[in-house]
């Protein structure tokens, strides 16, 4: 019986598919497969030129209008006047309110994302439901997150711990950082858990073996074998919460966010100003909007440039990741 | 992945691992949380205890203990946590306080037959009524003023109306790109243009809203020519920026998981690229394209700012180049002037815990067909 090797049946230089199926394509040439196909690329190049334009925009009319005195001063009550104002204290209350938002989501998210994929088995109904939970948790509006944060923290938590307290006045049972926070938390928890799941999941199951085989117990397997692995994975989670949660306005509306505060926001129960929240305050409330223009395209490119940065930054560890992954295994 | 221990664990590793069970189950206890506070709030509307009647029948403050405490409690628009824990003296002032209010009514507004109802009854709540000085029952949603008008129907039909131009502006526009990326596109360009669209996802919703506010209305005005500048069409493309990646992505998936051989199968037939990907891999994968049609769907009519920014006049109407309010905006712009506890603020949670339901179905009928797709493709049942 006569069989035939790649080399005989193949012509010649076309080990490539990439080659094959392109010389395949320019042999047939039929109109409604080329209209159609180019139908789909304008699409992609539609959604491609949205993107930019939104970025073009931004970028060249905000570039202008950022300084140092912008991005360094606290403004007076009246922020619409270009020459006086600044984003100092919504700079500071979005990085403050993102920070103590990290604190809380990322361990409850690893440790989350460990039972999911180390202990739990596939098929129990318990499992199920988790991942039920984590895909519902992040298919809910962020307003209803807001409500969320109105009606338990604040209503709830917030006053039983003033009664408990015995605060003559609210401290704790009215919008304050640490409520935005922890709604922002609530918030951002499926994106922890997705991501270190998907890290954690990467790993080979050899190097678990060789560890338990060396006879490490399975925690400590997990704690200094798999975790350090997984670590660019649960940064990239992290990093994609905190960008997300940076451009988020709803769920801090009733929460924390303050029209107006004279000083920086110093403590967990105080109030803060937001970049997000002040771009909405600047759009819709400006009593000029062709002066107040300016500083509004200046404070949406330091929104911008925040959210952006990080979530780049997500990307390249993420593509680094994968590429080490796709060697070892 | 679970690897297997094959010995009883130590005492320090038992606790730990109980700890992380422990806190796997947050999720669920979050989502348990959410339904519980946003209901907990909206409760009293269900149950008809609110009451926004301006002139009502006066209860003497001396007939405090012939009347039952709920009907005490929907009188002086108190808690049961109120009730039971202020003095029967502070009961009997505010009682006194409330015929004295009554009484104080002008005479012409007391033969208002619009005063003496309930607005927060489920008949004015979802059905049209024939206000004084209206010709005929029409849909009003005015929390406002004398008397509050609390028809959520407006607010559906501007949520569904916003949500539907999104979605059909960005469906074709998302599935035709990801038809694209994952089927035609050489491999090179797929590994710039798959994150480049999903980019579009970091813009947060607020920066979107500013941009179809300032740059966006004004150019779609200068090129349509429509009447008020601030509309449903601006804001429903706006919203479809902002569900593009959502459904791109998980429509990219889908497509991307149809296995190899079709593809190779359908190509050594002579089918074109094209009749390859639109008769075998967008068959095979229509679950998983509807799923991210629904599932942008969910996200879509949750949306907030973009909607808030661009337009925010609740008026009863389907035509597309009038303004509209959604669910969303409603609950955003009103909450802050709501008293803690009144029937407009009860109204809000209500329409958050709709809110919450509606995205709670649409994203267990989106996970249940992805689901099955994926199944299926794997040979499992």
């Amino acid at each position: 019986m006569n069989t035939l090797t790649p080399s005989e049946y193949l012509p010649e230089n076309t080990s490539d598919t990439t080659r094959l199926t392109r010389n395949f394509r320019a042999e047939k040439f039929d109109f409604w497969s080329f209209f159609f196909s180019g139908l789909t690329g304008l699409a992609t190049l539609f959604i491609l030129g949205i993107l930019a334009t939104i970025l073009l925009n931004i970028i060249v009319n905000g570039w202008g209008a950022i300084s140092w005195h912008f991005v360094s001063t606290i403004p007076k009550k009246d922020f619409f006047d270009a020459n006086t104002t600044g984003v100092l204290p919504m700079i500071v209350g979005t990085s403050f309110r993102v920070i103590v938002m990290t604190i809380f989501v990322i361990p409850v998210g690893v440790i989350t994302a460990i039972y999911l994929t180390e202990y739990a088995s596939h098929t129990s109904i318990l499992t199920r439901i988790i991942r039920a939970a984590v895909n519902n948790l992040a298919g809910v509006p962020s307003i209803v997150f807001g409500l969320f944060g109105l009606g338990f923290f604040i209503n709830f938590i917030g006053k039983n711990m003033d009664d408990l307290l015995h605060h003559p006045n609210a401290v704790w049972g009215q919008p304050a950082l640490i409520w935005a926070s922890l709604t922002l938390a609530v918030m951002t928890l499926p994106v922890v858990i997705v991501a270190t799941e998907e890290s954690l999941k990467a790993i080979p199951p050899g190097l678990r073996e060789a560890s338990l085989a060396l006879g490490a117990t399975k925690l400590e397997t997990i704690l200094k074998i798999v975790l350090p692995q997984a670590l660019p994975g649960i940064m990239t989670g992290g990093i994609l919460a905190v960008s997300r949660a940076a451009g988020e306005v709803a769920p801090i509306l009733f929460t924390g966010v303050a029209y107006y505060m004279a000083s920086l926001p110093a403590h967990l129960s105080d109030q803060f100003m937001d970049l997000g929240y002040h771009i909405f305050v600047l759009s819709t409330q400006s009593p000029n909007i062709e002066q107040t223009r300016p500083i509004l395209y200046a404070t949406v490119l330091v929104l911008l440039m925040l959210t952006f940065a990080l979530n780049i930054v997500a990307i390249l560890i993420r593509a680094r990741v994968r590429k080490k992954l796709r060697a070892l295994g | 992945m679970g690897i297997h221990r094959g010995h009883k664990a130590r005492p320090g590793e038992w606790l730990a691992e109980k700890f992380i069970f422990l806190v796997s189950l947050s999720a669920i206890l979050m989502v348990l949380l959410i339904f519980l506070f946003v209901a907990r709030e909206a409760l009293p509307v269900f149950f008809g205890e609110t009451n926004t009647a301006l002139v009502q029948k006066p209860i003497p403050p001396d007939e405090l203990d012939k009347h039952s405490a709920a009907e005490i409690e929907s009188y002086l628009e108190i808690t049961p946590d109120q009730f039971a824990k202020l003095p029967k003296s502070t009961l009997r002032t505010m009682m006194d306080i409330k015929v004295e209010a009554q009484n104080d009514i002008p005479e012409d507004f007391r033969n208002d037959p619009d005063a003496s109802i309930n607005t927060t009854e489920w008949k004015y709540l979802v059905a049209p009524h024939k206000w004084t000085d209206y010709a005929k029952p029409e849909y009003i949603w005015q929390p406002v003023g004398q008397i509050k008008k609390f028809n959520i129907i407006p607010l559906v039909v501007g949520t569904l109306k916003i949500t539907l131009i999104g979605l059909i502006f960005a469906v074709p526009l998302a599935v035709g790109a990801a038809i694209y990326v994952s089927q035609l596109a050489r491999p090179r360009f797929r590994e710039i243009l798959k994150p480049a669209i999903e980019l579009l996802s970091g813009i947060p919703s607020v920066v979107v809203g500013f941009f179809a506010l300032l740059v966006m209305a004004t150019a779609l005005q200068s090129i349509f020519h429509y009447q008020t500048r601030l509309n449903a069409f601006v804001a429903g493309l706006a919203l479809g920026f902002a569900v593009i990646p959502v459904i791109f992505s998980i429509a990219e998936d889908a497509l991307t998981s149809v296995p190899r051989a079709y593809t190779q199968a359908a190509l050594a037939l002579g089918a074109s690229r094209w009749q390859t990907a639109w008769q075998i891999v967008l068959p095979a994968a229509l679950p998983g394209v509807f799923a991210a049609a629904v599932l942008g769907f969910g996200r879509a009519i949750g949306e907030t700012m973009i909607v808030l920014m661009v337009c925010s006049a609740s008026v009863m109407s389907w035509s597309v180049f009038d303004s509209a309010r959604s669910i969303t905006t409603t609950i955003a712009a009103e909450m802050a002037e709501a008293v803690s506890g009144g029937p407009h603020y009860r109204i809000l949670f209500m329409l958050g815990a709709l809110l919450f339901a509606a995205t709670f179905v649409s994203n267990m009928i989106g996970d249940f067909v992805i689901h099955r797709f994926k199944n299926k493709l794997e040979g499992k049942r």
